[in-house]
């Protein structure tokens, strides 16, 4: 296989692998805000965000041998799963391969929901806010030397949709009709003292 | 023949616990077998479920291997009763022999003996009998104070309050017994029950009595004792008698049944006696509504006190009560009309079952009794005259 | 197989509604009313996916006892 084909393979994989972890972001965001439209009911919105989590994993898995396999970074095996352990670029790449590491926590996760139930999913969910910045600062930092005005397009554009996903919940608050009353109640019926 | 409130005078303080071995005699040393005693006796909870005590006790028993849990449930979250309260104030040591006794029986770890934090003479007068009893009692037991909440008194959440701390109902299964505290089985025991536990053990079989409160529009409202089987004309007869001609009797606190006085008065105050008629008798408290009272005003007055003791857990509840809380404060306000008693009669049949626990069955049941009895009254409410001050 | 909901857990988020309406309504306050808690054999699948689909895992199909 021509080197410059890998190469090319490995920033492309990367580049749609952000793309799609942005759109998972933004439909989670959606999901947790109970978004709903005509025709447009709330299972959609679920179903696309765990499809194209699975899909961002296809292609992260393409992006990741490609470039081990590609004879000009020198990549070992290793360097997918150990952190910071290449000679090439090594702390960019580091980033990558912890970006990697927990979008597969979450994702096994969420498989194995009905095993780990609802609050462990839940905490190991959390993680989606950590992955895709790190993602996203890999994909500047390994694309410094060949960098494009296609790729940083993609990259502007992602971070605007997940900067604005993020406002839009922040201010949003809690979708969950019975979380105030819920906590206002658990107030009054907390145990104050024992003997 | 013994009774409950036997012994020294209700208007002093509690009896002291050599007074109560002098009157009853020490405690029976008794074990596991004790269990099939009471089986025998047919005690009935006195909680409200009226679920035979023995076989609680059996299956808390079958599933302890030292482990068990013992709740002695004080918190009466029933705003009209007073009957728990006026046995931990005047006669702790029977409850205490009844926890001590259901410790031995089920092997349990310990004890946690469950108070209002509001009922201060009732912890006052519990904590200073619990100082009385001998050291391999008192090491087993607890207090634990009981949220001024509704919903406290349910078991599960009486359980939850002690491993959690919170006194929230939780989903069953699994049930108290099952797995309770800390996962162990527990054993959780109405304090009148436990008094009747007492003297079963020195005497092979319960009082035949129990414990009402009468409320409302009788001259000298409060605790009975009465036989089983007493009517309810006759427990409003030793409370003074009815204050006014009374419309309406309330049986069973706030999730008991409404009736017209007519048809409540010959009723036989029984746990059996009444279920055979589709009626509960609950914690015992028989509400008498006089006339110058008006019924359908009461009822939103105690819809909106049940709807604000939701626990938020579980939507239909929370917003179900509100909703019929607010349809029925509303008929009180400005009169009824055919939509206030359709939404009533859907939002009913929506609410009833969908909870975790009954509190939404029992604030429905409620309603259903009172729109069932008087339904004219319903239809026909104007709002009243509202008299300058 | 019976539908069952951990009413404590169930937060009204209604995909359980929108998968299987055949079985699941919601009321006024959006949550769900089981109309039929026995699935036939048919729905059986979409049952199953209204399980995966509840996002707090509230909602559980049970062997029938008895």
């Amino acid at each position: 296989m021509s080197d410059t084909l890998l190469w090319y393979t490995t920033r492309g994989a990367g580049a749609v692998s952000l793309v799609l972890l942005t759109a998972v972001i933004v439909l989670g965001i959606l999901s947790a805000l109970r978004v709903q439209a005509a025709g447009w009911p709330r299972f959609l919105t679920t179903g696309l965000h765990r499809n194209l989590a699975l899909m961002t994993l296809v292609f992260l898995a393409l992006h990741i041998v490609t470039a081990v396999v590609d004879p000009f970074t020198h990549l070992g095996w290793l360097t997918a799963v150990v952190p910071f352990s290449s000679s090439y670029r090594t702390f960019w790449l580091g980033l990558g391969t912890i970006a990697f590491e927990l979008l597969l926590a979450i994702v096994v996760t969420s498989l194995a929901r009905g095993y780990i139930g609802h609050a462990a999913w839940r905490l190991v969910h959390w993680f989606t806010y950590a992955s895709w910045p790190i993602a996203v600062i890999h994909g500047i930092g390994t694309g410094t030397d060949t960098w494009s005005a296609w790729l940083l397009a993609i990259t502007v554009i992602c971070v605007v949709a997940v900067v604005a996903a993020i406002g839009f919940r922040v201010t949003a608050g809690s979708r969950d009709p019975l979380k105030e009353p819920r906590t206002t109640f658990q107030a009054a019926a907390q145990r104050r003292e024992t003997r | 023949m013994t009774r409950l409130l036997d012994g020294r005078d209700l208007a002093l303080g509690p009896e002291g616990l050599a007074e109560h071995v002098q009157r009853l005699g020490p405690l029976p040393a008794a074990g596991r077998s004790f269990i099939d005693v009471l089986v025998r006796s047919g005690l009935s909870g006195r909680g409200g479920a009226a679920y035979p005590a023995g076989l609680k006790w059996q299956s808390v028993a079958a599933q302890s291997n030292g482990t068990a849990v013992v709740i002695v449930n004080g918190a009466e979250g029933e705003p009209r009763s007073l009957k728990d309260r006026l046995l931990m104030t005047k006669r702790p040591h029977l409850i205490l022999d009844g926890a001590s006794l259901a410790a031995r029986a089920v092997r349990a770890k310990h004890v946690v003996l469950y108070i209002g934090e509001e009922h201060h003479a009732a912890r006052e007068s519990m904590a200073r009998a619990l100082a009385e009893r001998k050291d391999e009692e008192r090491r087993l037991v607890r207090t634990v104070a009981a949220p001024a909440r509704y919903v406290a008194g349910a078991s599960s959440a009486a359980v939850h309050l002690v491993d959690d701390g919170i006194a929230t109902p939780t989903t069953a299964p699994p049930s108290a017994h099952e797995r309770g505290v800390d996962g162990a089985p527990t054993l959780v025991q109405n304090v009148e029950t436990l008094a009747q536990v007492a003297l079963i053990a020195r005497t092979g079989s319960s009082t035949g009595t129990l414990l009402v409160t009468v409320a409302g529009g009788v001259l000298r409202p409060g605790v009975l004792e009465i036989q089983a089987q007493t009517t309810v004309a006759a427990a409003v007869e030793l409370a003074g008698g009815a204050s006014e001609p009374p419309d309406a009797v309330l049986l069973g606190g706030y999730f008991g049944t409404w009736m017209k006085a007519a048809n409540a008065w010959g009723l036989p105050l029984d746990h059996d006696a009444l279920r055979a008629r589709g009626l509960s008798l609950g914690c015992g408290v028989i509400g008498v509504l006089p006339s110058s009272r008006c019924v359908v005003c009461e009822v939103a007055g105690i819809m909106r006190y049940l709807a604000s003791e939701s626990s938020a857990q579980c939507g239909p509840c929370f917003f179900g009560l509100r909703a019929l809380a607010d349809a029925c404060t509303a008929i009180a306000e400005r009169g009824a009309n055919s939509e206030d008693l359709q939404r009533l009669r859907r939002w009913s049949a929506e609410v009833s079952g969908r909870g975790a626990c009954h509190h939404p069955d029992g604030a429905v049941m409620f309603l259903q009794s009172a729109l069932t009895t008087f339904p004219d009254e319903f239809a026909g409410h104007r709002a009243h005259l509202r008299l300058s001050a | 197989m019976r539908l069952a909901v951990d009413r404590i857990k169930c937060d009204g988020h209604g995909q359980c509604a929108e998968l299987l309406p055949e079985l699941i309504r919601l009321d006024d306050w959006g949550y769900p009313i089981i109309a039929r808690a026995d699935v036939p054999d048919h729905l059986v699948p979409m049952a199953q996916r209204a399980v995966a689909g509840c996002p707090v895992l509230a909602l559980a199909l049970q062997q029938r006892t008895g």
